[in-house]
């Protein structure tokens, strides 16, 4: 990692609250959270179920809109883009790893990694080499023409991994990816995580109520309850940092 | 996305639940065949019916007539000139009527009742003058035995059915079915045949006929009236080449001929015309009445109005077949919207089975929109499926109504052949109805999946994607 990626920010939440309204009664889901994340960190979301993690983590993704607050990835406010502006968003800047795996279950593995690159346009000649590579590196080249129902959640998992970085994101999010797979494959996912997070320089955001997981493979844990941030262990405490804000904007900078 | 991988994906989940599809394009086809064969039926009748009427004259023919003559008394209360002061009815004025825009061909009207004698027998019957236009223009020449007139003044002549019966002696019995004689039996004996027309010249004074027959006989002078002229009989000699079925005259009622010859040999002949009343001071010849062939009947109107502008009578039986032509467009219209009821049907099938399909697809199209399917990717989607349907129902369904329209045209002839009736093709399915029945069929279907599209791509995707 050179200096400059290490420091640059990624994410960054300001006071994002997101509310739902339950009949009579007023959900805050998330409610008020401002985080920092720089570039190529590995980040895990902890918390009881209804602390709010998978909420904040569809604001980060460009599922959903924050109620109020800003959630800024790369200079953008998604909750000022266009539903147009946001759906590029998700096909270019992040890619999802979903607990349920969610691949399609009438294509086959390749066509289900060949599937956000016909969003984007590629070439129809290039996605099916692409497609075969990215299933390559995750150990499926012998399940290229399989049906996800005819594989293990193990393979599943490894199938959407290598679709959600297909169109080369910056930002990979996984919700709870582990938690439909025994332990032995959930490592198995984590070790391939983690080597993306490393060999590619990927900012990693992940969702899991695994302690020891975050503990082994996250640099760092934030802790939600109830829709708000408990502790933050593992930051460098860049929000302190005297240089932190002009640090921010000249990468913003950099990056026009 | 790329409209070729839009059409790729369209198919594929069109292909993924085959069975509710397939029924749903079935539910289009019936709606487009329904259509396509009541329409087709509609213009085939509608075909039929002025197929006949046309080429008999009745849409593009004007009758001009001078007032001058007794008969138009029913017109005497039309504005223009008293009859006494219009203009004649001759040959200048003819050229000019043929000059009027949209006119094709204006002609006299040529009839005279003559005696023809056939086996040294005499007949008694109208004879009329045949433009050789008639030849491509008349119904009733295209299905006749024999063969037109070879040129336009030969000695040639074309009997009417009726009057081929009378000359073999065959009289038709009442009450018997006009198909019963075999109209090939009966022209056998008489093509080539002779038939002597015995006949009345008009000779305008001074009398200078070169070509006096040797069988003239001097005769009476005609009823004076200012200008002499004499009446000399003559026979003339006529060769059957043709007989006709249908009565190419049906237009002309009792005045109807039975006998036809080259309008310009009855011209030459100088007939002496029952009702013919002479009163051009200079003795130039003038006609009873003009057929004045219009190109459109469309411009029957103003060309009617325009002879009756140079003063004379005009008389056209369009608006007397308007009634009849309102009657096909509002058969078309009716039967148009049976047709597209059973569309309209169809198109509720669309609507439903596209919103099933994003019942049942919702999570998809939840993933979908996380992998960065834009509103618009998912929208064309849909839109695609139903358009696809669309394509395929409604070719199918044009295929499906062909053949029905085909089949109730067989089943329409069987019956008309037992009836003894001539068959006839009720059923029409031209090529605008085939490409405007298969574009209705795609822009209903699209119309349909306009509003399952629009729900499809506002769904939220982290509604979609939270239930298992």
């Amino acid at each position: 990692m050179d200096g400059m990626g290490m420091n640059s920010l990624a994410v960054c939440t300001e006071n994002v609250c997101r509310h739902f309204q339950m009949g009579e009664a007023l959900v805050r889901a998330v409610d008020g959270i401002s985080i920092d994340i720089r570039a190529g960190e590995f980040v895990a979301l902890l918390g009881p179920s209804g602390s709010g993690k998978s909420s904040l983590l569809n604001l980060v993704a460009g599922l959903d809109r924050p109620t109020s607050g800003a959630v800024i990835v790369q200079g953008n406010n998604l909750a000022t883009l266009s539903r147009e502006k946001l759906a590029k968003y998700r096909l270019h800047t992040v890619g999802m790893v979903f607990q349920s795996f969610n691949l399609i279950p009438s294509m086959t593995l390749l066509e289900n990694v060949e599937l956000p690159m016909r969003f984007a346009e590629v070439d129809r000649r290039e996605r099916m080499a692409l497609a075969r590579q990215a299933l390559e590196r995750v150990g499926l080249s012998g399940r290229l023409a399989h049906r996800p129902t005819e594989l293990s959640g193990g393979e599943q998992q490894r199938a959407s991994l290598a679709r959600a970085l297909i169109n080369r994101p910056k930002l990979l999010l996984a919700d709870e990816p582990t938690g439909n797979l025994d332990s032995r494959t959930g490592t198995e996912i984590m070790e391939l995580i983690r080597s993306f997070n490393q060999s590619l320089g990927m900012t990693v955001l992940m969702v899991t109520h695994e302690l020891a997981l975050a503990e082994k493979y996250a640099g760092r844990m934030v802790h939600l309850a109830d829709g708000r941030l408990a502790h933050d262990v593992g930051n460098d405490d860049l929000r302190n940092a005297p240089n932190a804000s002009p640090v921010r904007t000249s990468e913003q900078g950099a990056k026009q | 996305m790329k409209s070729y991988d839009v059409i790729d994906l369209a198919t594929r989940n069109l292909r993924e639940s085959l069975f509710r599809n397939s029924l749903t394009t079935i539910g289009i086809s019936v709606g487009v065949a329904s259509l396509v064969a009541m329409l087709s039926l509609g213009i085939g009748l509608q075909q039929l019916a002025s197929r006949r009427l046309q080429k008999s004259g009745l849409f593009d023919t004007v009758v001009a007539t001078s007032r001058r003559d007794i008969r138009n008394f029913r017109e005497q209360r039309e504005e223009g000139p008293p009859p006494a002061e219009s203009p004649a009815l001759d040959e200048p004025a003819r050229r000019k009527i043929e000059q009027l825009p949209g006119v094709v061909e204006a002609y006299p009207d040529i009839r005279f009742v003559t005696e023809l004698r056939f086996d040294d027998k005499p007949h008694l019957s109208m004879v009329a003058g045949v433009p050789f236009s008639a030849k491509n223009n008349n119904d009733a020449f295209d299905g006749m035995q024999g063969r037109f007139f070879s040129s336009e003044a030969v000695r040639e002549a074309i009997l009417q059915k009726s009057f081929a019966e009378e000359l073999l002696g065959k009289t038709a019995k009442p009450g018997a079915s006009d198909t019963d004689t075999n109209i090939a039996e009966l022209a056998k004996p008489l093509l080539g045949k002779e038939l002597v027309m015995r006949y009345a010249e008009r000779v305008a004074p001074p009398p200078a006929s070169p070509s006096s027959s040797p069988s003239s006989l001097p005769s009476t002078t005609g009823p004076g009236d200012g200008a002499a002229y004499s009446v000399i009989s003559r026979q003339q000699t006529l060769t059957i080449v043709g007989v006709t079925d249908l009565d190419p005259d049906s237009m002309r009622g009792a005045a109807r001929a039975r006998v036809f010859l080259p309008l310009k040999l009855a011209q030459n002949l100088h007939v002496m015309q029952s009702e013919l009343r002479d009163g051009s001071a200079s003795g130039a010849p003038t006609y009873t009445s003009l057929s004045v062939r219009v190109g459109n009947p469309n411009q029957v109107p103003v060309v009617e109005a325009a002879i009756k502008k140079m003063g004379f009578s005009a008389f056209s039986i369009v608006d007397a077949t308007r009634s009849m032509r309102q009657f096909f467009a509002v058969l078309d219209v009716f039967l148009g919207i049976f047709g597209s009821l059973a569309l309209a049907v169809a198109s509720i099938g669309i609507v439903n089975t596209l919103v099933m399909a994003i019942l049942e697809r919702r999570r998809e199209i939840g993933i979908m929109k996380a992998l960065g399917a834009s509103d618009a990717d998912v929208r064309g989607l849909f839109f695609a499926e139903a358009g696809a349907m669309g394509l395929v129902g409604g070719a199918t369904g044009v295929a499906l109504g062909w053949t029905i329209g085909r089949l109730i045209n067989l089943g329409t002839n069987i019956y008309l052949v037992r009836q003894h009736f001539p068959p006839a093709q009720i059923w029409s399915v031209p090529l605008w109805l085939v490409l405007s029945a298969i574009t209705f069929s795609i822009v209903v279907s699209l119309l349909s999946g306009l509003y399952p599209a629009a729900r499809a791509a506002r769904l939220d995707p982290v509604q979609a994607l939270r239930y298992e």
